[in-house]
């Protein structure tokens, strides 16, 4: 793991609303080929904002304001994702860089089977395909995700939220991406179909070789799947660590707390839990401004 | 104080397809006793009855068979009896962000249950009554007169409480209650529900499918398989040392970070 595959260098994103909101604030990351890179961070801290923007999805009122994203192909030459454009930016989109999105569950067409789907993926990409060799291949794919080949004639509802869970990563690794960013792809699952879709990533990451950016608030299970975890607050990366560091050695408070808001399943019963005591715990979500951060930093 | 009882309590949904019709058991012969001022935690996953057992207790579903029991009484559906256990069961819903009506004040949400279940009281009293409520979930009075959309999840969760609070219950159905909330409150919700819970002697039903909230939070723990009690017995033992293979699979599934975090320090 030498060469990054993706680096985003000082990316600052506005909403440009009645006031102008802060998104993104100089973000700089690195994916190293192959890394699971985790992105840890409450609601409206910016890591959505982050992913949408390494995809060229951000639609107005959101705009870059500064720094761009470079992609280093496997093939050795690199791309600057903000001078795409037209069919360059579509050709790139899905066969370079996958996502698989929040709420992925709900995010397919009730009206259109499965094969329709997942071929749809081969019609825009690759159109030198028979339909018979895409047929085939929706069929590998599915099979690749752990979901039987026959599934393929289903309407999304005839399938469980797990199983339209994988359908979703099937149609992201379609093409074969070199990185693959998973925006809470587990949220809405409960535990044991979350663990069984983990399981799949980490084993078809080690088949295919990409890189993942794996975004969730979720931190025990990142510090369990990820090699390096940035934690994100107020648009501003305030840690960013290997997993074990991350865990023994946190440095920045905000990374502490949220550490301390899971309780352990195994260990120790901690003393803050279920004390009663009220004075020691917090009730309200302290805003996320630049301000809050800085001063929690010090 | 009361005692709520569930003695093999069935329901069966009947399901249809085309002429043929089905049986589905939800709930499977579910047995607990909730005393006062104790928490059994309620885990599973998806579809395994939890919900099913806290619409139940809502009286929002009737059982096929089996009975629900107040003190030993059966309960009832109709009539005196019947206002008493709704006053004595109150629930805490999952989505602080659906529960709460968007064209209501705060001082709304709490003053209907207040005037529903205190006929007599003079405005005054209402007034006083919904301050006290405010106070106790530890929001200042000044909520009273704000909409849901001006306060945080972590807020919004905790006016859903003292809703629940307000015809003073004696038993609280928290059915995940902060599993919508950001992760750095949820605790601080959670020992809030604690505090309150032993303030008033309440029994607490946590239905949850987060195991780790539900060993630190609770007194007992049963686990729902396909509507049935696999295991019901002390946090600690059903967490650290469990019996039956589905509560393993359970305890095996729950990210644990000090599994990998071994595994990478050597």
């Amino acid at each position: 793991m030498s060469s990054p595959v993706l680096s985003i260098e000082n990316l600052s994103i506005d909403y440009l609303a009645e006031t102008t909101v802060h998104a993104v604030r100089e973000v700089s990351l690195t994916l190293e080929r192959g890394e699971i890179l985790g992105l840890a961070g409450e609601s409206g801290c910016g890591k959505s904002t982050l992913a949408y923007a390494i995809t060229r999805l951000l639609k107005p009122p959101a705009r870059v304001t500064s720094g761009r994203v470079v992609f280093s192909s496997r093939e050795g030459y690199d791309v600057d994702l903000s001078g795409l454009a037209g069919d360059d930016l579509r050709a790139f989109r899905w066969d370079k860089i996958a996502m698989v999105f929040q709420g992925a569950m709900n995010s397919l067409n009730p009206v259109l089977r499965i094969s329709e789907q997942l071929e749809d993926v081969y019609l825009t990409h690759r159109p030198e395909l028979t339909k018979a060799e895409r047929r085939i291949r929706c069929g590998e794919l599915l099979e690749r995700v752990g979901v039987d080949r026959n599934r393929l004639r289903a309407y999304p509802h005839e399938l469980s939220g797990g199983m339209r869970q994988r359908v979703m990563i099937a149609m992201a690794l379609a093409l074969e991406p070199q990185v693959l960013i998973m925006d809470e792809p587990t949220t809405a699952l409960d535990v044991v179909v979350q663990r069984e879709i983990l399981l799949e990533i980490t084993r078809l990451r080690a088949e295919l070789g990409f890189a993942v950016i794996f975004i969730t608030h979720d931190l025990p299970l990142l510090l369990e799947i990820s090699d390096r975890i940035a934690v994100m607050r107020a648009g501003l990366i305030v840690e960013l660590d290997d997993a074990l560091t991350l865990y023994t050695k946190p440095k920045h408070p905000y990374t502490r707390r949220l550490l301390s808001s899971f309780p352990s399943l195994t260990g120790e019963r901690g003393g803050f839990v279920r004390s009663g005591d009220l004075a020691s715990v917090e009730l309200d979500e302290t805003e996320q401004t630049i301000e809050a951060v800085e001063m929690e930093s010090r | 104080m009361s005692v709520l009882e569930m003695r093999d309590v069935v329901m069966e949904y009947r399901l249809r397809e085309g002429l043929r019709t089905t049986r589905l058991r939800a709930v499977d012969k579910v047995s607990f006793e909730l005393p006062p001022g104790r928490t059994i935690a309620l885990v599973g996953q998806s579809g395994s009855g939890k919900s099913t057992i806290a619409k139940l207790l809502m009286q929002l579903e009737r059982p096929t068979s089996g009975s629900i029991l107040v003190d030993g009484e059966p309960m009832q559906y109709r009539g005196a009896r019947a206002a008493a256990y709704r006053k004595a069961v109150q629930m805490v819903f999952q989505d602080p962000f659906g529960s709460l009506n968007p064209y209501h004040t705060i001082g709304h949400h709490l003053a209907r249950p207040v005037k529903l279940h205190h006929p007599d009281f003079s405005r005054e009293q209402v007034a006083d009554r919904v301050a006290e409520l405010l106070r106790r979930v530890r929001l200042d009075e000044d909520y009273v007169g704000r909409k849901p959309h001006e306060l945080s999840g972590g807020q919004r969760q905790r006016v859903a409480i003292a809703r629940a609070l307000a015809p003073e219950p004696a038993i609280l159905v928290a059915d995940e209650p902060v599993s919508m909330l950001d992760v750095s409150i949820r605790l601080g919700v959670l020992n809030l529900l604690a505090a309150l819970q032993r303030e008033e002697n309440l029994g607490v039903l946590y239905i949850t499918h987060d195991l780790a909230t539900a060993r630190h939070f609770s007194d007992e723990i049963m686990v729902l398989y396909h509507g049935a009690v696999v295991e019901h017995g002390p946090a600690d033992d059903v967490i650290l040392n469990p019996q039956h293979e589905y509560t393993q699979l359970l305890a095996e599934a729950a990210p644990a970070p000090e599994r990998r975090l071994a595994e990478l320090g050597h």
